[in-house]
């Protein structure tokens, strides 16, 4: 099976309000998969049900053929799937290494482990200086994470998500707000993230977009009604209309 | 690498601790001085321990002194069990010596916890605080309704001289119970401090800080939260171990809510985000509490006042203020900082010494004259406007010099 993910007639509710209608979707291993669309599409509620933070409605996820939808996000993390946040979420008084091997444990099965010191899990240091030095923040390695530059906690919360060794990675809008030059760096990094992993970004910066995704899926009020390479999508006359249009009007 | 410190660096606060420890006894002397001193080290204990629960783990709690005192319980009947063994010598209690009590301790608050905490740890922040107030007067009232166990509004009593006595460690004398809540400090808080460098440890910090990205790197919230209350109930469950040996009785009291508004005072007035800071704040408020009884009557406004400044002024507590000193040491900009630390401090002492001023006066007024008076030999007439006038100097010259370092330290930075 060449899927990553498939996601099959996707449905969230909150109360009478249907705000994911319908997903479906193939992820394909390997790929780097943007999902676009205009605000509230419905793009982060739909991270938010792949990644476990709510309960479907209705509908299947399935991770390398194995049903997660409506499992626990910590149960999720452990089969191999970890997100990124829009808005920064990091561990704020924690140094910038801390934040990097408290992601690691889980992988190390250290977590609960009270009887050995955290310095002594070989297994989460060396993966969480590994990752110290991929995402270009040795030099902040003591600072608190909740002190950092904005940019900096950018690439902090993608190196949080990539540390538990998942091997398919969501990232939630990773290059937002920031300048040109941050965003440069931050393709960099998601380029580097990509190699041997399978990637689902939700990003509004159509540049990015663009040279990132092998495939684009298009979600406009909670269906999606595209799915292509970028040049398929940027020729799709109802994709046109329905988003890009909008934003040449 | 920075993390990487010398062994004898990471060595040195326990060799000094350790250092004070044998020559605390060689400087002290009388059952009073003492007394006080194992007090202390109860109070460090269990402060600490609190602190692994708010300062480390995010979890506000107004029920801890439950496990402290369900701990001491434990141990008091262990104490009695060793008595009884003690006619014929048979059985398990005939071997264990009171000296271990504190591990019954331990294990009787770390069971306690474990048995109701589950529920409670679902959440943190106010639903958290508000549960484990409810468990405090639970168990606090409900001891009443089970006197063979909590030995009704007398508690139940003891006598430590029986059993087993190992390497001739007896425990007559405050000045022998003294080696005892030596060993027994410097073993939990050591035990403590190294539950913070574990795993555990790390991801309890993380909780605490942000428990919804602790899902997505594997781990749900709540398993964490309750295995730092199992611990932290442990903990405490081995201070009030302490005090049953130090005091051979144990009353519904300790369990009940003052008993956990202590725990909070000393680790919010030492500094919750300090490892240190709880041990600070517990030398204090336990100095205070003892002492300051005998020189004025005033002695609880006065804890509170402390608690109050610290609250106000100095968030991060007194442990808090001397890490601050520290690093700008290690910086080597202290110089440039002191003056405006300095003048804040003074200015703190301005205004106490004017609040004092104003507290005696008008208990002069409404009680007559106070301890404190007759100790430093002052004869203040409230009824003379000048002693008022000096007071409210005192205050004024307090805030300007609390302005003036401000400004200095603003300047500064």
């Amino acid at each position: 099976m060449s899927h990553a993910l498939v996601i099959d007639d996707l449905k969230k509710s909150f109360g009478p309000a249907e705000v994911i209608r319908g997903v479906n979707l193939r992820v394909e291993k390997g790929e780097v998969h943007a999902v676009i669309g205009p605000n509230g599409a419905g793009k982060s509620t739909f991270f938010n049900l792949v990644s476990g933070a709510f309960a479907p409605t209705s509908g299947e996820v399935r991770l390398h053929g194995q049903r997660i939808d409506g499992l626990a996000p910590e149960k999720i993390q452990q089969r191999g799937l970890a997100r990124s946040f829009q808005v920064s979420n990091v561990f704020g008084n924690l140094s910038v290494f801390e934040n990097l091997r408290c992601a690691c444990f889980k992988q190390s099965a250290a977590g609960y482990t009270f009887w050995r010191p955290a310095g002594s899990v070989k297994r989460a240091n060396r993966r969480a200086e590994e990752v110290l030095a991929m995402i270009g923040l040795a030099e902040l390695r003591d600072s608190p994470a909740g002190a950092l530059p904005y940019a900096s906690q950018r690439a902090l919360e993608i190196g949080m998500t990539i540390a538990g060794e998942a091997d398919v990675v969501l990232l939630d809008e990773p290059t937002a707000g920031m300048s040109n030059t941050e965003t440069t760096q931050a393709i960099e990094l998601i380029r580097q993230v990509a190699e041997g992993r399978t990637l689902m970004i939700v990003e509004h910066d159509m540049g990015v977009v663009f040279e990132l995704a092998d495939r684009i899926s298009v979600l406009v009020y909670g269906e999606i009604i595209a799915t292509g390479t970028p040049e398929a999508i940027r020729n799709d006359p109802r994709v046109k209309e329905a988003y890009l249009g909008e934003e040449a009007a | 690498m920075s993390l990487r410190v010398s062994p004898w660096r990471a060595l040195a606060p326990w060799l000094i601790s350790l250092l004070v420890l044998l020559v605390i006894p060689m400087l002290v002397s009388g059952n009073g001085t003492f007394s006080i001193i194992n007090l202390i080290a109860i109070n460090i204990v269990f402060a600490l321990s609190y602190n692994m629960l708010l300062g480390q783990g995010g979890m506000l709690s107004f029920g801890h002194a439950v496990f402290f005192g369900l701990g001491a319980y434990g141990a008091i009947h262990g104490m009695n069990l060793i008595g009884d063994a003690g006619y014929d010598g048979q059985g398990f209690w005939a071997h264990f010596p009171v000296y271990l009590l504190p591990l019954v301790g331990f294990a009787t608050g770390a069971l306690a916890a474990l048995l109701v905490g589950w529920p409670f740890c679902r959440r943190a922040g106010t639903a958290f605080a508000m549960i484990t107030l409810g468990l405090g007067e639970l168990v606090a009232a409900g001891s009443q309704m089970f006197p063979t166990v909590f030995g009704g509004e007398a508690g139940v009593f003891s006598n430590r001289m029986v059993g087993p006595v190992w390497f001739g460690l007896e425990l007559a004398q405050p000045a022998d119970v003294y080696w005892f809540s030596a060993f027994w400090v410097l073993l939990a808080v050591f035990a403590m401090w190294a539950f913070t460098r574990t795993p555990l440890g790390r991801l309890s910090n993380a909780v605490r800080d942000n428990a919804e990205r602790l899902q997505f790197i594997g781990y749900p919230p709540r398993n964490l939260r309750f295995l730092v209350f199992i611990a932290a109930g442990g903990f405490a469950g081995l201070g009030g171990g302490m005090a049953a040996v130090n005091y051979e009785i144990v009353t519904p009291e300790s369990l009940g809510l003052l008993t956990s508004g202590l725990a909070l005072l000393m680790a919010a007035v030492g500094g919750l985000g300090v490892f240190y800071g709880p041990i600070v704040g517990a030398i204090l408020v336990t100095v205070m509490n003892s002492l300051l009884s005998d020189y004025t009557d005033a002695s609880i406004l006065y804890v509170g006042l402390v608690f109050l400044a610290v609250v106000m002024f100095a968030p991060s507590g007194l442990g808090g203020g001397i890490e601050q000193v520290r690093q700008a040491w290690r910086r080597g900009d202290l110089a440039a900082h002191l003056p405006g630390w300095l003048g804040g401090a003074l200015a703190v002492v301005l205004i106490a010494l004017g609040l004092v001023g104003t507290i005696e006066l008008v208990y002069q007024l409404s009680h007559g004259r106070d301890k404190l008076a007759q100790v430093l030999g002052l004869q203040p007439d409230p009824s003379s406007p000048l002693v008022w006038l000096g007071v409210v100097a005192l205050f004024a010259a307090g805030f300007g010099v609390a302005r003036a370092s401000k400004n200095y330290r603003e300047a500064r930075s």
